[in-house]
């Protein structure tokens, strides 16, 4: 893979960079462990196991609450754009939340759930969901007329219309906004196991860095950034495999 | 109850009375596409609709095909005021209209499915209408593939395979080149020789307008009105049609009164 090496060349730099600061003393240990040191706590804390069981936890709740967004968002933007009455009744809702700090959500989320994963869940949900929604709005919205009416007109009926042109229609647009409300979602699940949780990666890195072990503490900062990395390849893979009829 | 296919039971398969049509686009002004169009089509009957750019040729197919609302005067198919959208009334839209996300073959099945036949009926019959305007080799291709003329073809096989008895045809060739078009408009007329179906042909092209229809109706400048319907005539089993006196008579006479519409639009 040639390509994708030299594509990823900067990367290789970066961390190459990072090692030499440290080692020449530009940067304190206490402030930028170096980066085989962090390597090596990250591998100390896979094989305790701890990385895996918090990364599980992590994991569970980000993809439900991502995964509940995307279908209950889909529905309603599509459904907001076919019936006008859903989209009178649920637009000014979508308009008032859609500013909001999602992050804000983190205090009341536990008042009603607890420090668990339903808290956490609730979060990205009510989080993800705006983006997905209004995605899902915009690109049902687009559906070509003339599709709309070929298809009546080959014998669709209109609920059939629905599921045959528009949804297809709002794909392109929806899988955008799902791959925003990816990145939404390890925003909000770090922060909120970061600030109130008894598992997750979010709560290790909290921890960590509590115990002033920063050398794991960043092992995990990287390991969530690797993990927000593949998902993010894998929503574009699967973009690219669902919209493959564009070119 | 069969109905012997040599005698219709109405008169009229699509009466068109006094209709206008006014597009009210929520942004811009509106637009008085149509004006008191009247315009009578016997069952079996092929017409051509000539009329200068933007006179409401489609506006009218489209309010014949029911996808826009009757709001002034009055459209009946077979009797009957014109109801919603449905197969028995083929469409081929001026810009193809196919599914952008699904193969030609699967545009070309997709109306066959809604009439729920067996699949290997669906397979047969969609790989016919595609082997008939050319495209066969293409069949997984999608849209976004395919040439403006192929794509063309694809949505006249697309339309043609669900057989429906009317035919609202909205420049169907405008897209290809003349070797392809030629050939495309003997096939259009063998089919309606064929399964005597009511064809509306929309087309900018006088030579193909006589060729085809039986009546040519021009069309004034905006708002459209008809201007004139000009009965055809001509002896369509004379392999040299095009070449007779009687072929490039009738192309003059229509060709002037196009062109006085025309020279109203510049
Ligand atoms: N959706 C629309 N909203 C507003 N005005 C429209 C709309 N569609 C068509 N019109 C207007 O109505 C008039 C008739 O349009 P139409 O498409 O029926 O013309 P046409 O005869 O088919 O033209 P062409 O030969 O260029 O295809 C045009 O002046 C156009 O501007
Ligand atoms: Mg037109």
């Amino acid at each position: 893979m040639p390509v994708a090496a030299v594509k990823y060349l900067p990367l290789l730099l970066l961390a190459l960079a990072w090692e030499a600061v440290v080692r020449l003393g530009l940067i304190s240990r206490e402030v930028l462990p170096s980066l085989f040191d962090v390597l090596k706590a990250g591998w100390g804390l896979a094989r305790e196991g701890e990385l895996w069981q918090n990364g599980w936890a992590s994991l569970y709740r980000g993809a439900a609450g991502l995964a509940l967004a995307v279908v209950l968002g889909g529905v309603l933007g599509i459904a907001m754009a076919w019936w006008r009455t859903v989209n009178v009744f649920v637009a000014p809702l979508v308009e008032a939340l859609y500013p909001l700090p999602k992050s804000a959500l983190i205090p009341v989320t536990v008042l009603w759930l607890g420090f668990g994963d339903g808290s956490k869940i609730l979060l990205i949900f009510l989080g993800c969901m705006i983006p997905v929604t209004v995605a899902a709005y915009n690109g049902a919205r687009s559906s070509e007329q003339h599709l709309i009416w070929s298809a009546r007109s080959l014998g669709a009926g209109r609920l059939r219309v629905l599921w045959d042109v528009v949804v297809p229609s709002a794909l392109p647009e929806l899988l955008n906004g799902i791959r925003t409300a990816l990145a939404l979602t390890f925003v909000l699940l770090v922060s909120s196991e970061l600030i109130v949780a008894r598992a997750g990666l979010g709560y290790l890195i909290g921890f960590l860095g509590d115990q002033g072990v920063y050398d794991a503490m960043f092992a995990v900062v990287l390991f969530v950034a690797f993990m927000g990395f593949f998902a993010d390849r894998l929503c574009l893979l699967l973009t690219h495999r669902v919209l493959a009829w564009r070119e | 109850m069969s109905m012997t296919s040599g005698d219709a039971p109405f008169k009229l398969q699509i009466d068109v009375r006094d209709v206008s049509h006014t597009y009210r686009p929520a942004r811009g002004h509106t637009v008085l596409a149509l004006e008191s169009v009247s315009l009578q089509i016997a069952p079996r009957e092929f017409v051509a609709l000539l009329g200068p750019s933007g006179c409401g040729k489609s506006t009218l197919l489209y309010l014949v095909g029911g996808f826009l609302p009757v709001e002034t005067g009055a459209i009946e198919i077979e009797g009957a005021p014109v109801g919603a959208p449905g197969p028995d009334r083929g469409i081929v839209f001026q810009h193809f209209a196919l599914f952008p996300w699904k193969t030609v073959r699967a545009n070309v099945r997709y109306g066959l499915e809604k009439m729920g036949l067996a699949r290997p009926e669906q397979e047969r019959r969609a790989q016919g209408y595609i082997d008939l305007v050319g495209l066969k080799g293409f069949e997984e291709s999608y849209p976004s593939q395919l040439s403006g003329g192929m794509k063309q073809r694809a949505a006249l096989a697309r339309t043609l395979a669900v057989e429906p008895k009317i035919l609202l045809m909205d420049e169907p060739f405008g897209a290809l080149d003349a070797q392809t078009r030629s050939l495309m408009q003997t096939e259009l007329l063998a089919i309606w020789q064929k399964t005597q179906k009511t064809v509306i042909f929309v087309t900018h092209d006088v030579q193909e307008a006589v060729l085809l229809a039986q009546r040519v109706v021009v069309m004034s400048a905006r708002p459209g009105r008809v201007k004139a319907v000009v009965p055809v005539g001509l002896d369509r089993a004379d392999p040299h049609l095009v070449r007779t006196a009687a072929f490039g008579a009738k192309v003059d006479e229509i060709w002037s009164l196009v062109r006085e519409e025309e020279l109203k639009v510049r």
